[in-house]
């Protein structure tokens, strides 16, 4: 008989064993969909693991793409990080990733055509500034009114939806673009267009924003009283009380933090790889971004690794579907697959399983 | 470890070359489709047109797809398709447009087709159907079915084409019953199935008994049988499941002709990049069978209309017309433009009598 035993404390080797065996678990019944899906299983599973980074044709162009791809994960993920270790929960981060966007965009549209090497430092504090801004909605109601921040930030999105809608077809519309909506392509405004730092490596100021997030988050996290108070309050909320935190200054902390980083992330994306404010810019990086969170356990080097391995699962699913026909149905499903099993393998972590033979029945043996 | 890499490297270099080896002999043909081919509309149709090219040519062609592709992101699948071999490329959404731009002038050699938009190159063609067409029958056929005299329309997004759409039905409508009324619903996608069951409730609700669509599932189809006294169109594919009642005729796209011919192009060495934009009269367009539920002396005149329509002996756009302020637009007898000022490229107004706004503009 197998029973669960609560741990005092969450194991340590256990939290950081899951997310592997996770996606172990997810191989598995993955495979085991594209087997029944009358696709060889080893085949889908190298094609998503393997192909995108090794693969002689598609490993040049697909490996700069795990870069642009996993920089807004990762950069996001972040901020998202801080304030889900102490308890506040910020579900928002698309919204703020829109918000970003917008804002970022906006001040480089205004300068155009100009080529001041300034505009593009400019549109980058507008973008944190727009989604700090809008996190702080559900930060400010939240310490003066009680309001839930699970419920505002997310509600909040749906908003910043039709932000976007609205701007694409009005104040940011391509004023050459013969009705159609969408604002001016950043590629042909070079002042404001966040190209590869280094050419044909996908290495762009977002991927360096994210690169430089995690070892501020690690600092931040391992050496500053900030850090130690957000870690804290996670674990104990009554001796964080009495250790003087203080509640309202970590919730707008938190918040702020990770909507800028939403923002910035946004902002990057807008003036990069997307190129452009359109009425479906946001592609839901910003709720994706919650999974790669946790897949690293809230934790900066986890997460950065976790980024990094979500971004495999996109490129490597597209080619999947290109190269052996899965649908991409399937491939969601493979990507929610890991979630499924992270949260489920959780338990390991938190309970300890015992084998152990049912009080009654050694009775009746006797 | 190191023998499991080699031997993964190897399989992986023995699928890549045994890929180049199969392209020599085949021509690959790749399609980006913006939703999952069972949407049972659109990307639906584009895939029977893919099928139709397997058809045609057998073991001559291979095709390869990727579905649900995001309009901001297409760059990454359309490069893909393109490093593993495509000679052509169908891209098969609007969105898609400054991305099959920006793949194609990385590869000059292979040959793109994007549908619905505005902007050629070397070897980027773009292509279209003249949906306005078959809207001027829905219109027709609208106009003589409706008793509360309010017609519903689930309106994508506000770009010319779904604007001209909207302009065709109209003035058909109004052409034989002068009282009705347009209720326009933004759903800003093409495909998706709660928003535009919860736009087809909501024009119900205010009264209209005709919803006609510019989004591709058959949620409208549902929410109208569940009204149980509404009639709808099928958009882009035939719906006939939802036939005789609540669909009563469709708009269905067929793209099976111009993949064979471009693929044929491809193959023979003939390729150049055009502008294509073909109606009822090229097949196109067609006009889904009208059922039953139409009385026979309106499907009578529908099929009429489609057949002047298809012959090119009446436009869709014939004046007198005016702009929805009032300003003139096409004089008595005058026919619409393609190109050009007013032209219907580029059409961001509408027409006089329609009570409501474009957005944001």
């Amino acid at each position: 008989m197998i029973r669960l035993e609560k741990r005092p404390q969450p194991s340590k080797v256990w939290g950081a064993l899951t997310p592997v065996l996770a996606v172990v678990a997810t191989m598995i019944a993955g495979g085991i969909l594209f087997w029944m899906l009358g696709k060889d299983p080893l085949e889908a599973i190298r094609t998503i693991f393997w192909d995108p980074l090794f693969h002689e044709t598609f490993g040049p162009y697909s490996r700069p793409q795990l870069l642009v791809k996993a920089g807004p994960l990762i950069l996001i993920a972040i901020g998202l990080s801080l304030g889900f270790r102490a308890g506040i929960w910020n579900i928002g981060a698309e919204g703020q990733y829109i918000m970003g966007a917008i804002c970022g965009a906006a001040v480089g549209l205004a300068f155009y055509p100009s080529e001041s090497i300034l505009i593009f430092p400019a549109m980058v504090l507008a973008g944190a500034i727009g989604g700090w801004a809008w996190a702080m909605i559900p930060g400010v109601l939240k310490v003066k009114f009680g309001t839930n921040e699970i419920l505002v930030s997310l509600m909040l999105v749906y908003v910043a939806e039709n932000i976007l809608a609205s701007v694409s077809q009005g104040l940011l519309k391509n004023p050459d673009g013969m009705g159609f909506p969408g604002s001016r392509n950043f590629r042909d405004f070079p002042a404001a267009y966040n190209t590869d730092l280094i050419e044909g490596t996908g290495m762009h100021w977002g991927v360096a924003a994210a690169f430089i997030a995690v070892i501020l988050a690690y600092i931040l996290l391992t050496r500053h009283m900030l850090g130690f108070q957000v870690r804290l309050t996670g674990e104990a909320p009554r001796a964080a009380k009495f250790a003087g935190v203080n509640p309202t200054r970590l919730i707008l902390f938190c918040l702020g933090t990770s909507g800028a980083l939403a923002g910035l992330a946004g902002l990057f994306e807008v003036s990069g790889p997307s190129g452009q404010v359109s009425i479906d810019f946001n592609a839901g990086y910003g709720f994706t971004a919650i999974i790669v969170a946790f897949l690293g356990r809230l934790h900066p080097i986890g997460i950065l690794l976790a980024g990094l391995l979500m971004a495999l699962t996109y490129i490597g699913g597209e080619l999947a579907q290109l190269m052996l026909g899965l649908p991409g149905a399937a491939i969601q499903m493979f990507q929610g697959m890991l979630m499924f099993f992270l949260l489920a393998m959780d338990m390991l972590s938190h309970y300890r399983v015992r084998w152990k033979a049912p009080v009654a029945a050694q009775e009746g043996a006797k | 470890m190191r023998v499991l890499k080699s031997l993964l490297a190897t399989a992986a270099l023995a699928t890549g070359l045994a890929g180049a080896a199969m392209a020599e002999d085949k021509t690959k043909v790749g399609f980006i489709y913006v939703g999952p081919v069972g949407d049972g509309g659109w990307t639906y149709e584009h895939d029977q047109g893919r099928k139709a090219v397997e058809a045609a040519f057998g073991d001559k062609v291979e095709t390869v797809y990727v579905e649900s592709v995001s309009e901001s992101n297409a760059e990454g699948p359309i490069t893909q398709m393109a490093l593993s071999g495509a000679d052509l490329i169908f891209t098969t959404s609007f969105g898609f447009m400054d991305a099959t731009l920006a793949v194609a002038e990385k590869f000059p050699n292979v040959k793109f087709e994007h549908a619905t938009g505005y902007k050629q190159s070397d070897n980027v063609s773009v292509y279209s159907a003249r949906f306005y067409e078959g809207r001027a029958v829905q219109g027709h056929i609208a106009g003589k079915m409706t008793k509360s005299n309010i017609i519903g329309y689930i309106a994508s997004f506000p770009i010319p084409e779904v604007i001209r759409g909207i302009n065709s039905a109209y003035i058909h409508a109004k052409k034989v019953n002068p009282d009705v009324q347009f209720k326009i619903i933004w759903a800003y996608t093409w495909f998706d199935p709660a928003k535009e069951a919860d736009a087809a409730k909501a024009l119900i609700e205010q009264g209209a008994d005709v919803i006609l669509q510019h989004t591709d599932s058959t949620a409208p189809q549902a929410a109208a049988k569940e009204a149980g006294n509404v009639i709808t169109f099928g958009q882009a594919s035939d719906m006939s499941d939802y036939a005789p009642f609540p669909r009563v005729s469709s708009i269905i796209d067929d793209w099976a002709p111009y993949y064979v011919a471009r693929t044929k192009a491809v193959m023979d060495g003939t390729w150049e990049s055009v502008s294509t934009w073909d109606g009822i009269g090229a097949g196109m367009v067609g006009i889904g069978d009208i059922s039953d539920a139409v009385p026979a002396d309106v499907k009578a005149e529908a099929e009429a209309l489609r057949d002047a329509l298809a012959s090119g002996e009446y436009h869709a756009f014939t004046g007198p017309l005016n702009k929805q302020d009032g300003s003139a637009w096409l004089a008595d007898g005058e026919t619409a433009s393609d190109y050009g000022d007013d032209g219907l490229a580029g059409m961001g107004f509408y027409v006089e009598g329609i009570e409501a706004e474009i957005p944001s503009n």
